[in-house]
């Protein structure tokens, strides 16, 4: 196709992208520079007959005009990058020469907003991705082996969980799991303890989200896993089946090694969806003890006093940098296939 | 093709059918009991004492002197105004899903028609922009919009919901039209048609299955969106997800929880009917990127 026509084709689908993807990502770099004005206070005299005090206020008409002269707020530099709510360089310092022990040192840093909500997107991406290609590879091996005739209505089920948005998902959970749910009522009983809640503990709640990462997202490696399981030949299994092959081996030597390429694509998938998590933390109202990096800007975006926009961008930036890192090994090796295919 | 050799002892096929319904069991159940649960009162669906209330329906009998009540159902959708908030859905999903589809066949049998490098960095790039988490592009919108003064209305969510949703429909659609012989719109070229010429009367009659395909997908997207919706459209304009967040209730005003409930039911029905009518193409969807290569 020539140059020419080739723009003309892809000019809307090109332009909306630049215009609401690529310069929303600009606008967000150079936002994270800037942080919100302080207000401007003023001493305000007070005399009754008692005498005089004086008060701080705040002046909004002043904090208004410079708000309206410079909207973006002021420049910041790295600033918002190092402070205690991102990076906390000053404290990390601060904690290495007081603390006594790594393991207290470690502990501080945990506590800190960005370290502990990097540590929970982390820890939520480690747990689910192999754990939904290993059931999602477990669900399409056992209803690749039922009958042909009923497996349409197996594959709507299984993938109900995955077509419904996560903050439905994540509540429909939560409401059987919750105190006065269904299941969270029975565990109270049969413990025999009536405090015990989702909410109580950190770790329930960090597994409970795990598991509901796991139940959403299975059943699209299910699907992928399944549509590539119809493509093994069959000549090679009816070989290793004569030559008395275990079931197991046959999956290990001969169904794993053709499917490989799509199971690199699943992880590649569901390691970008895991790292945004944000809607379930919502729909469990976890945000008490798990919070994670997309939870993170959310929350400075819907800040009630004033939009921290330079705070939300910082941390957006941050987050696309982790985006970048865990894409990275995928495009190097891609422009290394495309170098050599030329 | 099996000739018999694949025999599984009976112990293997029990054990298969066992786990399955195990697994269709965690992964319907949920929603069953969710259904089940909003014909009730919130004492009984929501119920410390005695989860038995939720089936037997006791505080239900006693407050509406019925064993089902439809109370939640009419009270969210009048009083807490889910009419509006679906009205809302259906436009912005309509008009997302007709704006990608046309701006996503037209780039993507361009993608697929073009020999240049250049093709291949576009979808390299559209991959990454795919990866983007959307609430960081948020908040690189909200201050431009605020100052525009657009923040808060249909049309400017529709624009940046068909632009976060072109990623995927290109990809998508880029190894649709990959199936489609490039012989015949070549024919059409030699016989002298235009590109646009070509596309009209040659590519457009044979595209259908992939752009249903397309089409579901962004329909998903647009009607399944809370990060978008929920921080770039005003109070008045909230489409399903955002309003049902919204019956939560927050620290400061007591939520509603059998409208939740309810309108959780409300939402999901509608798109669990379109998926089993479209099941085969949001499987070929789903897999298209990976089998296909």
């Amino acid at each position: 196709m020539p140059n020419k026509t080739f723009f003309w084709f892809f000019l809307p689908t090109g332009l909306a992208m630049i215009l609401f993807i690529g310069l929303p990502i600009i606008s967000t770099g150079i936002q994270s520079f800037y942080a919100q004005h302080d207000q401007v206070v003023k001493e305000v005299k007070k005399c009754d007959p008692f005498g005089c005090t004086v008060s701080i206020v705040v002046d909004n008409e002043e904090t208004t005009k410079i708000r309206d002269a410079k909207p973006l707020g002021k420049f910041n530099g790295f600033g918002t990058y190092t402070d205690r709510n991102h990076l906390a360089v000053d404290e990390i310092k601060k904690f290495w020469n007081e603390t006594e022990s790594f393991g207290a040192f470690v502990d501080q840093v945990t506590n800190l907003p960005f370290y502990k909500a990097l540590i929970f997107t982390l820890t939520y991406c480690l747990f689910v991705t192999p754990n939904v290609l290993l059931l999602g590879f477990i669900i399409a091996l056992s209803l690749n082996a039922v009958a042909r005739k009923i497996r349409g209505p197996l594959i709507f089920g299984t993938i109900l969980p995955m077509i419904v948005t996560p903050l439905v998902g994540s509540l429909v959970l939560f409401w059987m799991i919750d105190s006065q749910g269904i299941i969270g009522a029975n565990i109270q009983n049969l413990m025999n303890d009536p405090y015990l809640s989702l909410k109580s503990s950190k770790t329930l709640t960090w597994i409970t989200i795990i598991i509901y990462g796991i139940w959403h997202h299975s059943p699209f490696a299910f699907v992928v896993f399944y549509a590539a399981l119809q493509t093994v030949p069959q000549e090679p299994i009816e070989a290793a089946i004569i030559d008395g092959a275990s079931r197991f081996q046959r999956i290990k030597h001969i169904v794993l090694p053709h499917i490989y390429p799509v199971v690199t694509f699943v992880a590649l998938i569901s390691l970008m969806d895991n790292f945004r998590v944000f809607e379930p933390i919502i729909g469990f109202s976890a945000e008490g003890s798990a919070q994670s990096l997309s939870w993170l800007i959310y929350d400075n975006l819907v800040n009630e006093e004033v939009i921290l926009f330079g705070s939300a961008a910082a941390t957006s930036m941050m987050t696309i940098i982790g985006i970048a890192i865990l894409l990275a090994p995928v495009l190097i090796r891609t422009w290394k296939e495309f170098k050599t295919a030329r | 093709m099996d000739y018999g050799l694949d025999t599984k002892s009976t112990r293997l096929k029990t054990f298969n059918t066992i786990f399955i319904i195990t697994w269709l069991l965690i992964a319907c159940f949920p929603f069953i009991w969710t259904f089940w649960g909003s014909f009730k009162v919130r004492a009984d669906f929501f119920s410390r004492s005695d989860w038995w209330y939720a089936i037997s329906a006791f505080n239900t009998l006693v407050e509406t002197g019925g064993k089902f009540t439809t109370n939640a159902y009419t009270e969210a959708w009048t009083e807490g105004e889910f009419w509006k908030a679906s009205k809302n859905t259906i436009i912005v999903t309509v008009f997302v899903v007709s704006i990608s589809l046309f701006l996503g066949t037209l780039g993507a049998y361009a993608l697929s028609r073009s020999t240049e490098k250049y093709a291949f960095w576009i979808l390299m790039i559209a991959l990454i922009f795919r990866a983007m988490p959307h609430i960081t592009l948020v908040s690189g919108y909200l201050f431009p919009f605020f100052e525009l003064q657009i923040w808060g209305i249909l049309p400017t969510t529709i624009v940046v919901l068909v632009a976060i949703n072109q990623p995927f429909t290109l990809w998508l659609l880029y190894s649709f039209f990959k199936t489609v012989p490039k012989e015949l719109d070549e024919s059409a070229l030699i016989d002298g048609c235009s590109y646009f010429q070509a596309f009209r009367h040659i590519i457009m009659p044979v595209m259908w299955p992939g752009v249903i395909t397309a089409g579901l997908f962004s329909l998903m997207l647009a009607y399944n969106d809370f990060t978008v919706t929920a921080l770039l459209l005003n109070q008045e304009n909230h489409t399903m997800v955002p309003k049902i967040q919204s019956y939560l209730g927050t620290n400061q005003h007591e939520g509603n929880l059998m409208w939740a409930v309810s309108a959780v039911v409300s939402a999901t029905a509608p798109l669990f009917m379109l998926v089993m009518f479209f099941q085969r193409q949001v499987i070929s969807g789903l897999t298209a990127g990976a089998v296909k290569g």
